[in-house]
């Protein structure tokens, strides 16, 4: 019962393939002008990671502008999450993930649409790296300058639950500089550590530079050495059931081109 | 009804228990479809749960800790909605005061607003810069977010309304003349109240008592937004699960299993209690 | 000195209560009127369960117009007796006793010895719901007492018991409380309760006492059409001069004791005869009348006769049928001199 859906979406697949075969062997992984052919046209659903929320809506008018006849949906979540609706049969074109070991239950559950995959290889195409900072409140109460800080009595901080791509982050972080700090609460996302930090509920938490940047003044962000040894890279794909993977494809150039790396770069985002 | 026709037909009828009959169809086939939207996502969980190492993955201490930390807080949440919701319920059922129409409004709250939002709520009232977290910190040195505190002040939050509704329902539905017996008979407010109104609205409690255990124990985006997430202290088995959820979601299910098998056995165990008695 | 003299007045809405009641020790006064007339709020008010709006009670001369019901020395027996369910029949006794600071055993202890008293020493744990309805009555009676009152005040005792075990109830409950040396104040619809149980009955109508006396004088004496209905007596209003009484509706009646001035004049519809004709000799009260209605009443029949003066007459069957009446039809009453009742009006 449970392989309904999957069956149903592998049978999409196969149909949205036949149809726009001829459109996915022009494009060209690195020219613009292969998205621009306007024969590309339908809803495309892309499964991404919150944090690129603002990067991909902002992608999203450029791409639909260039293209008047298709749509971007978005599903925007957890990695994790997406990852398990994507192998419970939902009907991604496009998964955004985190780090790269989402991709890799994608890969390794629903599989990758394999055309793509012949063209990008295994395990997706990474599009966007993230480092992490440590974020305070304004005014910094707790006085937190670097990494060791946050080991001090009495410094109470938030970071992400190992479950989750920057906890994961956060854990390797730690061990590159050799410490071993308790935080007061393992967050279930980088959100949920910056409204922490935000309301003054912890004297410091550890996010990524991108989420610094997005929250403004609210927090404050301090960068540390360690932090280069621990590039998170976001991956990219096209799921094997994923129902348009001719637009699926054209999104994934547009994010992989100079238009994609600069608005990702604006976001504060490094690109591989 | 057959081919035997209407005297066997007659016949049938005649056997059928008196009083009760034969329930209508319109009413069988809706509380059929009920039933399955109810019971069907947990064939979902029962089908999808990895058996083998069932055993295995529940006594794992992570598993116990969040397991433990879940009915002892939901226990204590649902006394403190006892000891605060009784007397509200009372007061909305009984007594007159201004805006109390208001108040019993209010009281619903929990049940629309998001808990995520009650969890917000939570921290900016209790929270270390909170209207009266700020003070608690400063005077008596004492924080509530990430505390095992914070998870029943959160739980207490979403559950008590369910308290208070049953309550002041059962309070309403009493008869009053057994009060002013018990006044003829001497007995001031308190005594009334102790010895006679709530052993007659008992039954009112104890419904209230078990929809906000249960409410409590499922309890979820108010905690972790208001206590955090953190193992043993504040991370409760619908954290876990959720937390499984990101990484694992064979480990989600299996906690989601646990979580629904020990709260049926305790609300069956209660209710063969209160059957018996 | 009397135990209980109270004035009690309310008003609620347009309704109002003005009611002046006075019960010696030992006495027993049946408030009887119909549904609405104010007597259960009289012994409402008594209790200090609804605030008088004037008047005042007095207990054994102390005041208690103003104390809360919860320190009047008082016990009540409510219509459902509203024994306490989730208590059995030894600790609903015990309750009274326990709130005036007894300790559990000695409240228990007095609460045996009146459930003994009361022949329900086997009942003691038994719980509200599996007693007889005279049970749970005596086990009310016994709450009420435990608590040792001044003032005992019983709300329709009879009401919720079947019509069959009422005689026999009834009986007990007259027995019971004649041992009871305070002031008692009884509420009832019903006349019989009140003839048999009280010492002395208050007729309350739209909130005020219209009669007031010993059973047996109100029962042949009734003062309003109300009283003279629940008695079963013919009552007239009339005025006296010697042995006759002119009624207002103009009939002469013919009494045996001399009187003078307004006067109230009743007779039972067993003391008058029917005749198709006038009659010769016989009763010197005899009035042409009309038939209004037959109706069966126990082994006699009961002829409702208009005319000059409205009656009830009661006669059996048989005479029902020599006489061949029919609603519409003309008859003479006859009632003798003897046997009617004239008294001041």
């Amino acid at each position: 019962m449970r392989d309904a859906p999957r069956r149903l979406g592998a049978a999409l697949t196969a149909a949205a393939l036949a149809l726009t075969a001829c459109g996915s062997e022009d494009t060209g992984p690195d020219t613009d002008a292969g998205v621009a052919e306007g024969d590309l046209t339908g809803r495309l659903t892309v499964f991404a990671a919150a944090s690129l929320t603002d990067v991909f809506e902002e992608l999203a008018e450029e791409f639909e502008a260039r293209d008047p006849g298709a749509e971007v949906v978005f599903n925007f979540a957890g990695s994790g999450e997406l990852a398990t609706q994507i192998n419970s049969g939902a009907p991604a074109d496009v998964f955004a993930a985190a780090d790269t070991s989402t991709m890799d239950q994608v890969v390794e559950g629903e599989g990758l649409a394999g055309e793509w995959v012949a063209e990008h290889g295994e395990g997706g195409a990474i599009f966007a790296t993230n480092t992490m900072e440590i974020a305070v409140p304004p005014g910094n109460p707790a006085g937190i300058e670097d990494l060791d800080d946050l080991a001090a009595d009495g410094v109470s901080v938030a970071f992400c639950a190992e479950e989750v791509p920057c906890g994961t982050a956060t854990l390797t972080v730690l061990e590159a500089a050799g410490l071993d700090v308790t935080p007061v609460t393992y967050e279930e996302n980088v959100r949920a550590v910056l409204t922490k930090v935000e309301l003054g509920e912890v004297d410091a938490g550890l996010v990524y530079v991108t989420d610094v940047d997005a929250a403004g003044t609210a927090v404050t962000g301090i960068s540390f050495p360690e932090a280069d040894e621990v590039v998170n890279d976001y991956p990219i794909a096209v799921p094997a059931g994923a129902p348009r993977p001719a637009l699926a494809a054209a999104w994934i150039d547009l994010v992989l081109s100079e238009t994609g790396a600069s608005v990702l770069t604006g976001a504060g985002f490094g690109t591989p | 009804m057959n081919r035997s026709g209407s005297r066997s037909g007659s016949a049938t009828h005649g056997v059928m228990r008196v009083g009760s009959g034969r329930p209508p169809w319109p009413l069988i086939l809706p509380a059929l479809v009920g039933v399955a939207f109810l019971v069907l996502p947990l064939v979902g969980l029962v089908v999808r749960a990895p058996w083998p190492d069932m055993g295995r993955r529940i006594t794992e201490p992570e598993v116990l800790a969040a397991l433990w930390l879940s009915l002892s807080t939901a226990t204590v949440s649902t006394v403190l909605c006892l000891v605060f919701g009784v007397p509200l319920a009372w007061l909305l059922a009984r007594t007159e005061f201004p805006g109390r129409r208001f108040v019993r409004a209010l009281v619903t709250v929990p049940l629309v607003i998001p808990p995520v939002v009650g969890g917000v709520a939570l921290l900016l009232v209790l929270g270390r810069n909170g209207l009266v977290g700020r003070y608690l910190d400063a005077w008596f040195g004492l924080t509530i977010p990430f505390t095992s505190l914070a998870v029943v002040l959160a739980q207490v939050f979403v559950a008590m309304p369910f308290l208070v509704i049953s309550v002041e329902g059962a309070l309403r539905g009493a008869d009053r003349r057994y009060e002013e017996a018990a006044a003829t008979l001497g007995a001031g407010r308190v005594t009334v109240f102790a010895r006679v109104t709530l052993p007659m609205v008992l039954p009112g409690v104890g419904a209230g008592a078990i929809l906000c255990w249960a409410r409590a124990l499922g309890e979820f985006g108010a905690t972790i937004t208001f206590a955090g997430n953190f193992p043993g202290t504040t991370q409760t088995m619908p954290l876990a699960v959720y937390m499984a959820l990101q990484s694992d979601p064979e480990a989600a299910i299996v906690l989601s299993l646990v979580l629904l098998l020990v709260s049926l056995a305790v609300l069956a165990t209660l209710r063969e209690k209160w059957v018996n008695a | 000195m009397p135990v209980l003299s109270a004035d009690l007045c309310l008003s609620r809405g347009d309704f109002t209560l003005d009611v002046a009641l006075s019960v010696a020790p030992g006495e027993v006064l049946a408030l009887l009127g119909p549904n609405g007339a104010g007597k259960s709020s009289a012994l409402r008010a008594l209790a200090g369960l609804i605030p008088l709006t004037g008047g005042h009670v007095r207990l054994d001369g102390d005041d208690h117009t103003r104390t809360p019901v919860e320190r009047r020395p008082i016990g009540m027996v409510f219509q459902d007796y509203l024994l306490f369910q989730h208590m059995s029949a030894l600790d609903n006794v015990a309750f009274g006793p326990r709130c005036q600071g007894l300790s559990k055993a000695d409240a228990r202890a007095r609460a045996a010895a009146l459930l003994d008293h009361m022949d329900l020493a086997g009942y003691a744990r038994s719980r509200p719901r599996d007693l007889s309805g005279g049970q749970a009555q005596r086990v009310a009676l016994a709450r009420a007492l435990a608590v040792r009152p001044r003032l005992l005040l019983l709300d329709e005792p009879m009401a919720a018991l079947d019509v069959g075990t009422r005689d026999h109830v009834r009986g007990r409950l007259r027995h019971l409380l004649e041992e009871f040396d305070g002031a008692t104040v009884l509420v009832t619809h019903d006349p019989l309760d009140a003839m048999v149980l009280a010492d002395r009955i208050a007729v309350i109508e739209n909130g005020r006492v219209v009669q007031q006396g010993p059973p047996a004088e109100v029962a042949r004496r009734p003062r309003t059409p109300y009283v003279a209905r629940l008695v079963g007596l013919n009552l007239f209003h009339g005025r006296a001069e010697g042995t006759v009484v002119t009624l207002s509706g103009g009939a002469r009646v013919e009494v045996h004791e001399a009187y003078d001035g307004p006067a109230l004049v009743a007779f039972p519809p067993r003391a008058v005869a029917l005749y198709p004709e006038r009659p010769r000799g016989g009763p010197r009260n005899v009035w042409p009348l009309e038939v209004d209605g037959v109706e069966r009443f126990g082994d006699q029949v009961r002829v409702r006769l208009t005319g000059p003066l409205d009656l009830a007459a009661d006669i059996s069957p048989a005479a029902l049928a020599e006489l061949g009446l029919a609603r519409g039809g003309t008859v003479w009453a006859g009632v003798k001199a003897a046997e009617v009742e004239c008294y001041p009006g």
